[in-house]
């Protein structure tokens, strides 16, 4: 293989490389520094006369003088069963002092789109035991829910909870989890780690460590690595993968960097106009293939910079994903954990997984009146600051209360409470039965009569 | 979509540059929007601008790997769609290929360097001509007809075909490609052809619609109607139900043909479409829905050309279906996933860009796109129609962006999405303050013949109470409810029943997912029968409170969800009768 030494430009993570043979496209480049370390990049743009090379390390030690070989080929990931309970750098390199991982296939790590006739509907639904996701924004198996959370707030101890509770009732079926970090601090690195550690979730997980002294731009392939990994486990396999990717934000970050070093002409607030469809590529690597018998899940983490949701970052992922788990620093400060804001949260995917054949009946109707309610209590609350509670109507008080029950009794569980999906449903109507009947409007009567405590005790008392 | 072996078109060219989807390529006699094959797994690509010596292609697929050096192939001819029995039903990528095949061809996941044609070429179809010979026809001109699904597939002359006399036609059973009838010309016809998709189909006259499209859905049909043959946009931020509405269109107006296109949006969506549908059956008929229906689903992480194409290979087959007289609804979702592969391709392009970003050419392409919707008589002198509904995804939800803004300068209709209304889960979480429906006016005398002579005053008057609503909604945040005059509370309370009883509908519900006219003009009335009654006894002397109190009203929101609603209305009502004259005789 040719090695070229014909750098004439270094920009930000890009080289721009003169005279070479024909490269193709997108293709894995090996850059020699002069102290005979390689470093790894891929081809962005080739022409008879310039190739230009994302470099996925710092560019420290490149110069003038470095070997540039391209491989021939695009990125690939080994991948094989041992990877479970292996602990690879962001760039897909042991990390945890054991051998080298022996692969059983190579995979381009870019991931080609699932044809959507091959899809499966996801529709098995997973309990988290936490009442705000299961009973008001309901995950099922091979769905994309992100969690936008904000800097300080206790996302990771939910996609803690979520992963340690997560549950499709009835099933023994294998599971593992690929946990991708991108640019977090060691410390919140170590406290996913000891909690793997301590629930034995180690030996079934693969982690993929880009912290955030780690290059930048490693953190492009890095979630790429984690879902063609999760992608073996899951279709080769046939495992049920939940894949962790935190924090999303600081991914945005390194493709605007890059954007930014290519002189591209820029979309909102800096970002690339791709980024739309980058996302994209990274998010639709979830879900089900149909006669295959595993799965994946995605939880993408990331904080909205200035807790904004209209901010590109959540903005984008929100259009791709199916739904979204919005943690608010409102509900934080007020004490109450797990701080999830059901109003702007949403599961897209949850009218496929619920009612009769899946968790209740009455599910899906107790989920509307809670939220009509409580959306209804908690703009009263903007009102009573302001004309004070004794211009509210009756019917408004009743509302008002309902909100701050909702949050204090609904929403506040603790980091271990593991609350079955029928205790949900059954708090929910506990709460809802503090409305006078008539204001339940969402429900058919039919359920009511069935479900609501004033009948059931009726019902039992006359047995 | 498949492209005829080329018999010698010249030499092959060479490619120079690959960056991502756009490639340049020199030595190709090109002309613009010529089909391609680049490289030496031939994939395909479409001529977008030609610079000198340098033809620039956009790819249609993955371009990884390819090297410059290797070869460029014109075919000649435009990107096309294939149009004949076998459309319906049918799921296709962005440039017609059928996904089905692709997954037969080339498992799970889409390789590239695939060709499939959109039509089954081998499978037979029972052809009955409706001309004889000697008979003359001309461009467009239906010459028989096919049985395809409960549809029947019009078998046109092709509108850029000349016409002449019929000198043989056969009836039986043959494949697509296979002669059916032979002009005088020496023509020869198939029940396919071929249509360049950014090529309109020609009409002999538009129209002004005046017929609306009646969809189930009451907030649509109620207040915001589209026409048949009209336009609609349907703005929203991400989970306010752009996809869920459109989706309700697609399964529930009373268009004869549908074509749903996911362009640049979620794989699990279009897997619903497609495991939902086949189930559905039509309100009025019983029929199969899915059999009237064509999904063409690029999806976010499919090619972004792809994505481009796939507006175009839509509304082509939707004219084609109007070209047969069929009433076609056409649902997008999303135009902005659309625009915005414009504009990737367009700064790839390095083409100086306009506003946000987006190529100069954004507006002209949208109108030019929805310009291709109407009401007409078309060529063999039938009436047929495209109605198109975009769905509109604005950053941010912020509808002051250009794809919002350049959409609402040329569609009729306007749903306004609003996450307010959607984080209360009011669905559809279509604002009523803000939506418009600009064919009003033209659609009147339809209502009053065909729901009821009282309709549009009705319409009038809940459109009047929830304006007046939202004023009084602004004095409430001052002083509160209870401060309000009486008869004004009276109003709030009738305003929440229009909100909660007539405008929330939820999809989900198997009776409440589709309202026909007769149930919305029947729930309005009963509204405003309680209005009427409210307001008389208050002047009467009963406070708010008691009115407000009356319990009979409280069953009306179960009206939707039960099937046969009649009784059970007019119980309540009664019901509502009888405490309104208790009320008058205690003040
Ligand atoms: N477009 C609407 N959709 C739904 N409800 C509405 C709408 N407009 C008014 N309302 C009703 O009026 C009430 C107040 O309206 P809205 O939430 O728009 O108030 P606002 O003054 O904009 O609130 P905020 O103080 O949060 O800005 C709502 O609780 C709702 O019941
Ligand atoms: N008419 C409706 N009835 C009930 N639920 C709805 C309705 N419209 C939207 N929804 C809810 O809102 C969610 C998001 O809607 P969707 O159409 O996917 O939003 P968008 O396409 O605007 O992002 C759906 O998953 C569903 O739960
Ligand atoms: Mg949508
Ligand atoms: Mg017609």
């Amino acid at each position: 293989m040719k090695e070229y030494r014909t750098i004439t430009k270094i920009a930000g993570p890009l080289l721009f490389v003169e005279k070479t043979e024909p490269v193709g496209y997108g293709e894995l480049v090996n850059i020699a520094l002069f102290d005979g370390s390689v470093k790894r990049g891929q081809v962005l743009d080739t022409s008879d006369d310039l190739v230009v090379i994302q470099v996925f390390e710092t560019t420290a030690g490149i110069g003038k003088d470095s070997g540039i070989r391209f491989l021939g080929e695009t990125i690939k990931m080994p991948v094989g069963k041992e990877m479970l309970g292996r602990i690879l750098s962001g760039g897909g390199k042991p990390i945890d002092g054991g051998p080298e991982i022996v692969p059983e296939k190579r995979i381009d790590i870019t991931g080609a789109a699932i044809n959507p006739y091959a899809r499966a509907s996801p529709e098995e639904f997973i309990q988290t035991g936490i009442s705000t996701i299961d009973g008001t924004n309901t995950l099922v198996r091979g769905q994309k829910l992100p969690i936008f959370s904000g800097a300080g707030l206790p996302h990771n101890n939910i996609a803690l909870q979520i992963a340690r509770q997560s549950k499709v009732l009835g099933s023994k079926e294998e599971f593992a989890v690929v946990f991708a970090a991108m640019g977090i601090t060691k410390e919140e690195a170590n406290h996913f780690m000891q909690d793997f550690e301590r629930t034995g979730a180690l030996e079934r997980a693969v982690v993929f460590l880009n912290l955030a002294d780690d290059p930048a731009v490693e953190r492009i392939i890095t979630p790429r690595l984690a879902l063609t990994t999760a992608e073996y486990l899951a279709f080769d396999l046939g495992m049920h993968v939940l894949v962790i990717l935190t924090d999303m934000t600081n991914y945005c970050e390194a493709l605007r960097q890059i954007g930014a070093a290519r002189e591209e002409v820029p979309g909102r607030r800096g970002y690339p106009g791709y980024m739309y469809t980058d996302l994209a590529g990274i998010y639709e690597r979830a879900g089900i293939i149909k006669g295959k018998k595993g799965s994946i899940t995605q939880f993408p983490i990331l904080t909205m910079p200035g807790d904004d949701i209209t901010h590109p970052i959540p903005d984008l992922t929100g259009y791709i994903t199916e739904g979204q788990i919005v943690v608010s620093r409102e509900l934080h400060r007020k004490g109450i954990y797990p701080p999830i804001n059901v109003l702007p949260s949403l599961s897209r995917l949850m009218n496929l997984g619920i009612g009769k054949e899946h968790t209740r009946e009455d599910h899906k109707k107790v989920s509307d009146q809670l939220y009509a309610a409580y959306a209804e209590g908690n703009d009263l609350r903007g009102l009573v600051a302001i004309v004070g509670k004794e211009a509210l109507s009756e019917r408004d008080r009743m509302f008002l209360e309902f909100a701050d029950l909702f949050e204090s009794r609904f929403v506040r569980q603790g980091y271990s409470e593991d609350r079955s999906i029928f205790e949900t449903l059954d708090l929910g109507w506990d709460l809802l039965s503090t409305l006078p009947v008539e204001q339940l409007v969402r429900i058919d009567r039919d359920l009511i009569n069935r479900y609501h405590p004033q009948f059931r005790q009726a019902a039992k008392a006359q047995e | 979509m498949e492209v005829k072996e080329i018999t010698e078109k010249g030499r092959a060219g060479v490619l120079r540059r690959i960056a991502g989807p756009v490639v340049t390529a020199v030595n190709v006699d090109a002309h613009m929007y010529d089909v391609v094959k680049v490289g030496s797994e031939e994939l395909m690509g479409e001529v977008i601008k030609i610079e000198g010596e340098d033809i620039i292609i956009q790819v249609y697929e993955d371009t990884s790997g390819i090297r410059p050096g290797e070869p460029v192939i014109n075919t000649g001819l435009s990107l096309a769609v294939e149009l004949g029995p076998g459309l319906l039903t049918g799921i296709y990528d962005g440039i017609q290929r059928p996904l089905s095949v692709l997954v037969d061809k080339m498992g799970d996941f889409i390789q590239r360097g695939v060709s499939a044609p959109g039509l089954d070429h081998q499978k037979k179809w029972d052809f009955r001509p409706l001309v004889k010979e000697g008979d003359r026809v001309s461009p467009g001109s239906i010459i028989g007809e096919v049985q395809e699904t409960n549809i029947v597939h019009k078998i046109l002359v092709p509108p850029n075909v000349q016409g002449g006399l019929v000198k043989s036609i056969r009836a039986g059973s043959f494949t697509v490609g296979e002669t059916v009838c032979t002009l005088d010309s020496g023509t020869t016809l198939s029940m396919m052809h071929k249509w360049p998709v950014r090529v309109p189909r020609p009409v002999r006259e538009k129209m002004n619609p005046t017929i609306p499209l009646i969809t189930g859905q009451r907030i649509l049909d109620g207040l915001f109607p589209i026409a048949k043959g009209g336009t609609a946009a349907i703005p929203g931020p991400f989970g306010s139900g752009k996809t869920v509405t459109q989706q309700q269109l697609a399964k529930w107006s009373d268009a004869e043909i549908v074509v749903y296109i996911g362009c640049g949006e979620r794989g699990n969506e279009m897997t619903e479409v497609l495991t939902e549908f086949p189930g559905l059956e039509d309100p009025k008929t019983g029929k199969p829905l899915m059999e009237r229906t064509v999904l063409i689903a690029n999806t976010s992480n499919m090619p972004v050309a792809a994505r481009e194409a796939s507006v175009y290979t839509g509304i082509t087959i939707a004219e084609y279906f109007r070209d047969m007289g069929y009433d076609v609804s056409l649902m997008a979702d999303s135009t902005s996933r659309w625009a915005e592969a414009m504009r990737e391709i367009s700064s790839r392009l390095e083409e100086m860009p306009g506003e946000e970003g987006y190529p100069a050419y954004l507006a002209a392409r949208l109108s030019e796109f929805y310009e291709r919707a109407g009401l007409v008589e078309t060529l063999s002198g039938k009436n047929g129609s495209v109605s198109v509904i975009g769905a509109v995804s604005p950053p941010g939800g912020d509808f002051s962006e250009p794809v919002t803004q350049n959409t609402l300068r040329i569609v009729k209709v306007f749903w306004a999405l609003d996450a307010k209304l959607s984080q209360r889960r009011h669905f559809p979480a279509i604002n009523w303050l803000n939506s418009y429906s600009l064919y009003l006016d033209t659609l009147n005398d339809w209502y009053d013949r065909e729901v009821s002579p009282e309709w549009n005053t009705l319409r009038s008057w809940a459109m009047e109470i929830l304006q007046k609503e939202a004023e009084l909604q602004e004095i409430v945040q001052l002083v509160g409810s209870d401060a309000l005059p009486e008869a004004e509370q009276v109003t709030i309370e009738v305003a929440r029943m229009i909100r909660e009883i007539f405008l929330q509908q939820n999809a989900y519900d198997a009776v409440d997912t589709f309202c026909d006219m007769s149930k919305q003009y029947e729930m309005v009335k009963a509204i405003k029968a309680f209005a009427d009654q409210a307001y008389a006894v208050q002047s009467a002397g009963v406070t708010p409170q008691q009115i407000i109190g009356t319990r009979s009203k409280n069953d009306l929101p179960q009206i939707k969800f039960i099937k046969d609603y009649k009784p059970e209305l007019e119980r309540i009502l009664k019901a509502m009768e009888s405490e309104f004259n208790e009320l008058r005789s205690s003040a």
